[in-house]
């Protein structure tokens, strides 16, 4: 096999990672909440920029910055929901949907407000990794190690703790949680806060790769969703599995073309699988 | 140690509960039974606090519940196993079980509850790694019951737990209930087989269309002509 | 006649007349807020019956680039070219549109595949660079005053040929409003399955509404296109584009033929307003008003201004916002 494909697969392997990572945190927040944060992207930029500021402005070490931006954002996940979900919660799903629209407007506009358009970046250079002839960044080595760590930590907290397992429960059945003492207010707080932090780690991840500017919710973003709905939306092990499908999509056409164009494959190819199972194709 | 008097209560601007009062006294079974639709899982959810009532006040052990949400029923001591079941399909028994050690003072029994539950439903321990929704009518009855033991409530509800149930399996639900009873458990339940919640009330009340229309203890109830005419086809 | 029918006449008249009054400054705005109000009011044509798209930049980006390409490359005359664009708009709705209806994809699933369609079309227009020159933008030759060219520099044309886009836009509303497939739609916006259940013929219905709002805003990209003799993937096609067509059809009302429109003149006039007053000093300014907006609107008067206007004059209670119900006497057509 071609040496370059090899490489361009494997960093679809590792993109797919981080990816992975926010379909999880968008997926639980739909199957908690069912609610779609159009925003969830840009939540990640909020979280780059956090930690720009901090880190090349104001000079903080990187790893306090990143605590930090996970808990930010994390709290901004927070206030999205008591400000903006909360008061629609029995509206129109669509008014919802269109509610967290407006506040992806507001936060590229105060971004740039903010910033201006440039690209920032924190300066830091990860060296490149040569296996075999491959060459690996190990920023993004790191990145899909990190996400993996995030994943498992979800996975074990939904899993063991109580507050995970009502998680679950309240996903399946929200009505009756009530008559396990669970309050449904609370849950659905804590989950928009983890849905944050997960949004806050991708951020820290996401920054050591690649420059923050307003509008990079765009880029990945919409194909966020389509992995989303291609898993089933609210199916966090669908999700799971389809950002890694379609990071191949991209990675692969993006080597054999242009980037933009890999886009395009990976749409069509989404639409042709609506055909298939509209559902999700990797739901159960 | 239950009271209720003169509840209202709907959905909306839907009423379905009209100046309801009873009363269930520490350590009984207490029964209602009545038709489809006079408003008896209403009555359920009213106690437990997943409906809220228009008018009239609700007590338990003297203290005023009347309006608290259901998650704060759970820790006035009230456990209400909802009709059909619940419970969650993709969780674990042992999961559904553990969640409804949820409350603070709960969870850290849990594994002394899990115990009990288990020695109270040997069948339950069996499947406790299958998944909920696998399980069968009988057995999810069960593990419904048994879910809402683990708060250790003072009060249990129980909506229609004999719907859906081959008869054979029915009459090991209310065995249960009688085992539930000889614990110490008040008991409060709602049912449609009038025949065998008679046999293990110690009292109980008649909805129809919303109204109370016959109280008494579950012999005179049984001895009632209208009962035995209108519910158990005499 | 009654008073309303003599009302939009003296407003269709006066619209005619404005042009002999104004500075070119002032059509230059009224244009935009004409040929902007024409594709919000396409847009809510589909979104007043709860199909939401949030992709409409696509079919913008479409009839726009799509005339202009071949006018540059081919020399075909926009007449030709605009209902290619249109064509390709059309088919592009249908081959989104389709699958979604016949499988059942809607709300949430439905407006994530249109907002990945926008971008998909704003990154094919990118990806292809060299012939649609990319994020740089795209320039129609210029030849002048031309009717086979569909250019002129003199406003007054742009201003009757957007002005009679605009009232064909309401007429297409107010046809679809008040037609015989009005009922359907609202019936399938209720309960999909219940109105299948009943005979309608769900996928043809919403298609139909789909395709016709497609073809509408690709003709207001086009004409668009056309009298700004200047594209750029980001101005009309995309996200931003999509969301500030939703936007603005939401605010200004998403239920009346007129909140678009609305919508547009407050769009336009903040953005004039603030470029005026601030000039590149504060770029974000406006959007990030929006975003605030959109989301208090959502909330608070999801109907919109319009709609607000509306209830306010019929005396009806409705909406969140308790202050209404204190400055009104009581109805009885209380919901």
């Amino acid at each position: 096999m071609d040496i370059y494909l090899l490489e361009a697969i494997i960093n679809g392997v590792l993109l797919g990672g981080v990816l992975a990572l926010l379909a999880l945190g968008l997926n639980l927040i739909f199957g908690v909440i069912d609610v779609v944060w159009i925003a969830y992207a840009d939540l990640v930029m909020c979280g780059m920029y956090l930690i720009y500021y901090l880190n090349a402005e104001l000079g903080w070490p990187l790893l306090l910055a990143c605590a930090v931006a996970i808990a930010w954002v994390g709290a901004l996940g927070v206030l999205v929901h008591i400000l903006i979900i909360a008061p629609i919660l029995g509206s129109a799903p669509i008014n919802q949907l269109l509610a967290t629209g407006g506040l992806l407007f507001f936060l590229q506009s105060f971004a740039t407000l903010l910033f201006g358009t440039d690209f920032r970046n924190i300066g830091v250079r990860l060296p490149i990794l040569e296996v075999g002839g491959i060459y690996i960044s190990s920023a993004r080595l790191l990145a899909f190690a990190v996400a993996g760590a995030g994943a498992v930590a979800l996975y074990f907290f939904l899993r063991r703790t109580f507050v995970g397992t009502a998680i679950r429960a309240i996903a399946q059945d929200r009505d009756i949680v009530g008559l396990m003492g669970v309050d449904q207010r609370h849950i659905y707080l804590v989950t928009s806060a983890i849905g944050g932090a997960l949004a806050g780690l991708a951020a820290c991840l996401l920054i050591l790769q690649y420059d923050v500017h307003p509008f990079i919710g765009n880029t990945f973003g919409p194909l966020l969703f389509m992995i989303c709905v291609l898993g089933g939306l609210g199916d966090m092990i669908g999700g799971f599995v389809a950002a890694f499908v379609m990071s191949q999509i991209i990675a692969i056409g993006g080597y054999y073309f242009s980037t933009e164009l890999s886009y395009v494959f990976a749409f069509t190819f989404f639409i042709v699988l609506m055909f298939v199972r509209p559902r999700g194709v990797f739901s159960r | 140690m239950l009271s209720l008097a003169a509840i209202s209560a709907g959905y909306g601007t839907f009423q379905v509960l009209f100046d309801v009062s009873l009363e269930v006294p520490r350590g009984e079974a207490v029964g209602v039974i009545g038709p489809n639709g006079a408003g008896k899982t209403t009555l359920m959810r009213v106690i437990s606090g997943l409906v809220q009532l228009y008018a009239g006040a609700m007590r338990l052990d003297g203290r005023s519940v009347g309006g608290l949400p259901a998650h704060r029923m759970v820790e006035q001591g009230i456990a209400h196993v909802p009709e059909n079941r619940r419970l969650f399909p993709r969780l674990t028994v042992e999961d559904n079980l553990r969640i409804g050690a949820y409350l603070p003072r709960a969870r850290r029994q849990c594994t002394e509850q899990l115990d009990r539950v288990y020695k109270l439903f040997p069948r339950l321990k069996d499947r406790r790694e299958q998944l909920a929704g696998t399980l069968s009518g009988g057995e999810q009855q069960m593990c419904a019951i048994g879910r809402a033991l683990m708060s250790e409530p003072k009060l249990l509800l129980m909506d229609e737990p004999s719907a859906g149930l081959a008869p054979l399996v029915v009459a090991q639900v209310f065995d249960l209930v009688h085992r539930i009873r000889a614990e110490g458990l008040t008991v409060l339940i709602v049912e449609q087989n009038v025949q065998q919640v008679l046999d293990v009330v110690d009292r109980a009340y008649l909805l129809e269309v919303g109204r109370i229309k016959l109280a008494g203890t579950a012999a005179e109830l049984k001895g009632n002509d209208f009962i035995r005419k209108s519910y158990m086809g005499l | 006649m009654t008073p309303q029918h003599v009302m939009i006449a003296g407003l269709a008249l006066a619209l005619v007349a404005l042009p002999y009054f104004v500075a070119p400054y002032f059509m230059h705005l009224l244009i935009q807020i004409l040929l902007w109000g024409f594709v919000y009011t396409s847009w809510s044509i589909m979104g007043r019956f709860g199909f939401v798209s949030l992709g409409h930049g696509a079919f913008m980006g479409v009839g726009a680039y799509v005339p202009a390409l071949l006018w540059n490359y081919a020399g075909l005359t926009p007449w030709i070219g605009i209902p290619i664009g249109i064509g390709f708009a059309v088919l592009l709705g249908l081959v989104v549109g389709y699958p979604c209806f016949r499988l059942k994809v809607v709300g949430h699933y439905f407006a994530l595949v249109t907002l990945a369609l926008s971008q998909v079309v704003m990154l094919s227009i990118v990806a292809a660079r060299d012939v649609t020159g990319g994020s740089l933008g795209f320039t129609p030759k210029a030849v002048g005053h031309s009717w086979f060219a569909l250019q002129f520099p003199e406003k007054i044309y742009f201003y009757g040929i957007s002005l009679t886009l605009w009232f064909g836009g309401l007429a297409v509303w107010y046809w679809i409003d008040r037609g015989v497939g009005r009922e359907a739609l609202d019936a399938i916006s209720e309960d999909e399955e219940a109105a299948a259940s009943i005979g309608i013929n769900v996928i043809r219905e919403k298609l139909r509404v789909t395709l016709i709002s497609a073809a509408l805003t690709a003709l207001g990209g086009a004409i668009y296109g056309q009298y700004m003799m200047y594209l750029n993937p980001e101005t009309v096609s995309g996200i931003a584009v999509s969301l500030q067509i939703v936007f603005a059809a939401i605010v200004g009302g998403n239920y009346s033929a007129v909140g678009p429109t609305v919508g547009a003149l407050l769009t336009i006039s903040l953005n004039e307003g603030l470029r005026v007053a601030f000039g590149t000093n504060f770029i974000g300014a406006a959007n990030t008003i929006y975003g605030i907006l959109l989301v208090v609107f959502i909330i608070f008067m999801p109907r919109g201004i319009v709609g607000m206007v509306q209830d306010l004059l019929s005396g009806r209670h409705r909406g969140k916002i308790a202050f209404y119900s204190a400055i009104r006497r009581p109805s009885s057509a209380d919901q």
